[in-house]
């Protein structure tokens, strides 16, 4: 290990800690002081654009206006021409074997399977736990995974997919599990008949968590009276549970619910570490980074990030749409 | 008040006569519950264990017999793999980048972040609720939208870990990771700073406190727990995150963190999991630190997002 | 001189949203006076425009002689106690009392000097280390005080400060506010929705009512000659009775009885008003007698109210708690005359 240059980056550690903290301040007081140069009737003018500034300018640099030029070169050529859609014909042409076409295929596999799955066993997870004492303890050990990297998330999990063939003693997890019911040992991280579910499989794990965390904190915003009351009508737990706890937490499964529609379109790390979008796992996120970084293709790439784009939006608006709902109650 | 114990009424199960058969399906039900959530918990946890345990496991036990077999003798646990990963391949070094980069890039967002959303929360100024709309409505833009102008941009600059003077070569990422993670930042604590009373406020105007004063004194100190939760959610989110390392940063041994370095090892090593699950562990050992005692922090952080029980 | 004007105040947010309605009230210095009416009748709002929170859309607020319209909240000599205090929650009860002082750049000294003065008048002395989370809502409410005590202001305004109070501390606080008003003598602006509030502690009220001033005066006065139906009918516990009449040649008719008024108002429509204790068991010969079908009784104690019907109206009397009435007698009650009133049906304006 290089400790020299360990050492001479951890003076620069400090320095960045320190100063860039105390340069804003000194922005934002020095603004202050020039702002009450002014006449009393601007300053409350002037005063927001100051303190938005530096966040405008981060936003519109880093994410607007290279939006804006992505869009704009997915319609050009690689010397900058403008070439109209022909960059999303070549990517959605030969459907439906087109690489782009199985990318969209198996982000629509996600999207359906990561959601409902992440939000069941999440639904199922935050009920079951709410009605044990040791609750929280529990809750911590299924959240466990959110605060694992993806990579990390992708090697326990190749590791729990491990084939060996069969007849061999299975060292996989899975494999083994499935031994003990006389069940063959699949390649689920490489058959093209399973590895998108294995794959969305270890993802569900990872996020299951975020899901029940949201999902029990909703249900416990449920009035204990409402419960009471309907227990005094008469109603079993099961009948409390579809028509009184589900209906009432429905906002909130459905802000979760688009939220981890859009984690799921913009899946990429846990399949470039598990397959790297071979064997027909390829995701649309994957598809853009490999056009970009190992064909040159900008083009191609920028015109699958505007596909990407296309289907987030929709759900990003619906999101907000009921999360302001859910605000709104209050 | 949780929904179980309002179960706690005459009539229900749980006071139910001793031996009576609603008491029986009530204790059968209260022990088929346990054993449900138990039983979930640890399957849950059968992953994590698999390769705690591997990784303490010698090359050829791995290769041979299943994790759980280490449970039975002969008992041959080793630290061998943690020794071969940390020399031999760059996760010490990485380990270190992972931090120079982390830190900087959790609080330089967060900073500007808190400003910004102060002046949406209470200030007032023409198309203030159309612009944080944007902000928040970015979201929504995949990263990789943004990947080739800014790296262009970069490039064009000189501003790349190999042309930059030593000690800031991450100049790139964190300044990536500040613009990504401003939306996010920025949406949390407008929406807390608005949920201070605006009684607190007016009482301050009075008092003749001005915009300063107010949200040094009054504002911050009152926002610690909603930016306790930002620098923790910001900080794992950065630790393990590998696409924008990826662009960013690069693969160079000398400036890759943790994550792209597993990824590598990932690719290398193929199944040779005696090492991947050691470098795994080595790589979850921070987050998990920080995870556990401060999980309450990152649990608010979540739902300030999310929901409102 | 520190007495408040407002001079044709209004308060317009939108071209149909008007919260306050041409407001016109003089309070002289040293007052304590009471705004009071339901929720959404401009009071607040009011308050908060002599505060400083809230713009004046047309009219003049002056504070002694000077216009405030203009000034900043910060420079109008006026302290503020909020319905839910606004303690600051991270600051101990010394540091809230002397925040305002400091935003003046008071030396050291005379704060402690101010803060210390402010908190043994208002008991606070033990608790000045304590941070607001660790007091009572009564002890809350002092350290309030305390804050806008020490501003030494020209006028305080008090934002329905019993609201969050229990009812027995309700009570008590109630008194050690007037104590303080008279060792303070300084003039109070204080808002509440409660009649009784207003009724024991204004040395004068104003009622509002849907952003419009209707009436001024003392409690006596606006007890015993309230100027219109609204006033008749928000100020006194039980309400006051209300019973539609027709009158004709110097008399009242009502569906159940007829009584003689003080002077003709000519023919027309109108409402007679008497309070409950104008109800009483002891006829006298040759007044007027009610007929009251009871519906409902109620014994106080010190009191007794009995509800009921008389001919087609509902009324409430005030007897003696010694008499014996059972739901569903009929009794036979007299009504004193001297305490009529009258409102006009369309302008409800009171006609005696």
């Amino acid at each position: 290990m290089d400790w020299g240059a360990v050492l001479s980056g951890i003076p620069t550690l400090v320095v960045v800690i320190v100063a860039v903290p105390a340069v804003l301040v000194a922005y934002i007081v020095g603004t202050e002081y020039l702002v009450r140069l002014l006449p009393d009737a601007f300053r409350p003018r002037v005063r927001p654009w100051i303190w938005v500034g530096p966040a405008l300018v981060f936003v519109f640099g880093f994410l607007i206006l290279p939006a804006i030029l992505t869009a704009k070169s997915s319609l050009e050529d690689s010397t900058g021409n403008f070439v109209g859609l022909l960059n999303y014909q070549r990517q959605l042409g030969d459907f439906p074997t087109g690489g782009a076409w199985i990318a969209i295929r198996n982000n629509v596999y996600w999207l359906v399977l990561y959601t409902l799955v992440a939000l069941g066993f999440g639904l199922l997870l935050a009920v079951l736990f709410d009605r044990v004492r040791y609750e929280t303890f529990v809750k911590s050990l299924i959240f466990m995974p959110m605060a694992i990297s993806a990579v990390a998330l992708g090697v326990i999990w190749k590791f729990m997919y491990w084939y060996q063939p069969p007849g061999v003693t299975q060292t996989g997890t899975v494999n083994a599990f499935l031994g003990l019911f006389h069940v063959q040992p699949q390649i689920w991280v490489q058959d093209p008949k399973v590895d998108n579910f294995a794959i969305i499989a270890a993802a569900v794990w990872g996020i299951t968590g975020f899901a029940m965390v949201i999902l029990s904190a909703a249900l416990k915003g449920i009035p204990a009276d409402l419960l009471e009351a309907a227990r005094v009508d008469g109603a079993g737990e099961l009948t409390i549970f579809r028509r009184v706890i589900f209906p009432l937490m429905m906002p909130t499964v459905v802000v979760v619910g688009t939220t981890l529609v859009i984690f799921a379109l913009k899946a990429f790390d846990v399949v470039y570490v598990m397959t790297g979008g071979n064997f027909e796992t390829d995701v649309l996120a994957n598809r853009m980074y490999k056009l970009l970084f190992f064909s040159g293709n900008q083009g191609g790439a920028a015109a699958v990030a505007m596909i990407l784009l296309a289907a987030v939006v929709p759900v990003l608006i619906f999101n907000l749409r009921q999360f302001r709902a859910v605000e709104a109650r209050r | 008040m949780s929904v179980a114990a309002a179960a706690d009424r005459p009539g229900t199960a749980a006071t139910a006569a001793r031996f009576s058969p609603q008491w029986i399906v009530g204790q059968l039900s209260g022990v088929v519950l346990h054993i449900a959530v138990i039983g979930l918990t640890l399957a849950w946890m059968v992953p994590t264990i698999g390769i705690l345990f591997t990784s303490f496991r010698p090359f050829t036990a791995i290769n041979s017999s299943g994790w759980w077999m280490a449970l039975s003798p002969p008992f041959q646990f080793t630290l061998d793999n943690y020794s071969k990963v940390l020399s031999s391949s760059n996760l010490g070094r990485s380990f270190f980048n992972s931090f120079m980069i982390s830190i900087p890039a959790t609080i330089i967002p967060i900073a500007i972040a808190a400003f910004a959303a102060y002046a949406f929360a209470w200030m007032k100024f023409p198309l203030r609720d159309w612009i944080f709309l944007a902000i928040v409505g970015v979201l929504a833009i995949p990263l990789q939208l943004s990947f080739v102008p800014v790296l262009s941009f970069f490039v064009a600059h000189g501003i790349t870990p190999s042309a930059l003077p030593p000690g800031l070569q991450y100049l790139p990422v964190w300044l990536a990771h500040t613009g990504y993670g401003l939306p996010f930042s920025i949406y949390l604590l407008a929406n807390f700073f608005r949920a201070l009373p605006s009684e607190l406020f007016e009482s301050a105007e009075i008092d003749g406190a001005g915009t300063l004063t107010v949200f040094f004194r009054i504002v911050l100190p009152l926002s610690v727990p909603a930016l306790a939760s930002l620098v923790i959610f910001q900080f794992l989110w950065i630790w393990n995150d590998l696409l924008v390392a990826l662009i960013y940063v690069g693969g160079e041994p000398e400036v890759a963190p943790l994550t792209v370095t597993l990824a590598n090892l990932t690719n290398s090593y193929g199944q040779g999991y005696h090492l991947l699950t050691a470098a795994a562990f080595f790589s979850m050992f921070v987050p998990l630190i920080v995870f556990l005692s401060l999980q309450r922090y990152f649990v608010r952080g979540i739902l300030a997002g999310s929901v409102k029980g | 001189m520190a007495s408040v004007t407002y001079d044709h105040v209004v308060k317009r947010y939108t071209a149909d949203v008007t919260v306050v309605k041409d407001f016109n009230v003089e309070i002289k210095d040293k007052e304590f006076m009471v705004l009071v009416g339901p929720s959404g009748c401009g009071k607040s709002t009011a308050l908060r425009m002599l505060a400083g929170l809230e713009t004046v859309t047309e009219g003049q607020i002056r504070i002694g002689e000077r216009v405030v319209n203009d000034v900043a909240a910060k420079d109008r000599d006026i302290a503020m106690v909020f319905q839910s205090y606004a303690l600051y929650p991270h600051m101990s009860v010394y540091d809230n009392m002397a925040f305002p002082l400091q935003m003046k750049h008071t030396p050291k000294a005379e704060i402690d000097r101010r803060v210390r003065q402010a908190s043994s008048i208002l008991g606070l002395d033990n608790f000045l280390k304590r941070k607001p989370r660790a007091l009572s809502g009564g002890q809350r409410q002092r350290v309030a005080l305390g804050r806008a005590i020490v501003r030494n202001p020209q006028v305080f305004l008090l934002d329905e400060p019993l609201s969050n109070l229990d009812a027995k501390l309700r009570g008590q606080t109630r008194i050690e506010l007037q104590k303080l008003h008279r060792d303070l003598e300084t003039t109070f602006i204080y808002v509440t929705h409660d009649q009784v509030e207003a009724m024991t502690m204004g040395d004068r009220i104003a009622l509002m009512y849907d952003g419009i001033l209707q009436q001024v005066g003392t409690p006596g006065e606006v007890y015993d000659h309230p100027a219109n139906l609204f006033v008749a009918g928000f100020i006194g516990t039980p309400t006051m009775n209300f019973v539609p009449v027709t009158t004709a040649n110097g008399s009242a008719k009502a569906s159940g009885f007829d009584v003689k008024l003080p002077r003709s108002v000519g023919e027309k429509k109108a409402v007679l008003g008497f309070r409950p204790e104008a109800v009483t068991d002891r006829v006298v010969e040759g007044g007027n007698a009610l007929q009251m079908k009871v519906d409902v009784v109620e014994r106080l104690g010190s009191d007794q109210f009995l509800y009921g019907q008389v001919g087609g109206d509902q009324v409430t009397a005030r007897v003696d708690p010694r008499m014996q009435v059972a739901v569903g007698d009929t009794v036979r009650l007299g009504l004193d005359t001297r305490s009529l009133h009258l409102f006009d049906s369309d302008t409800e304006k009171a006609m005696l």
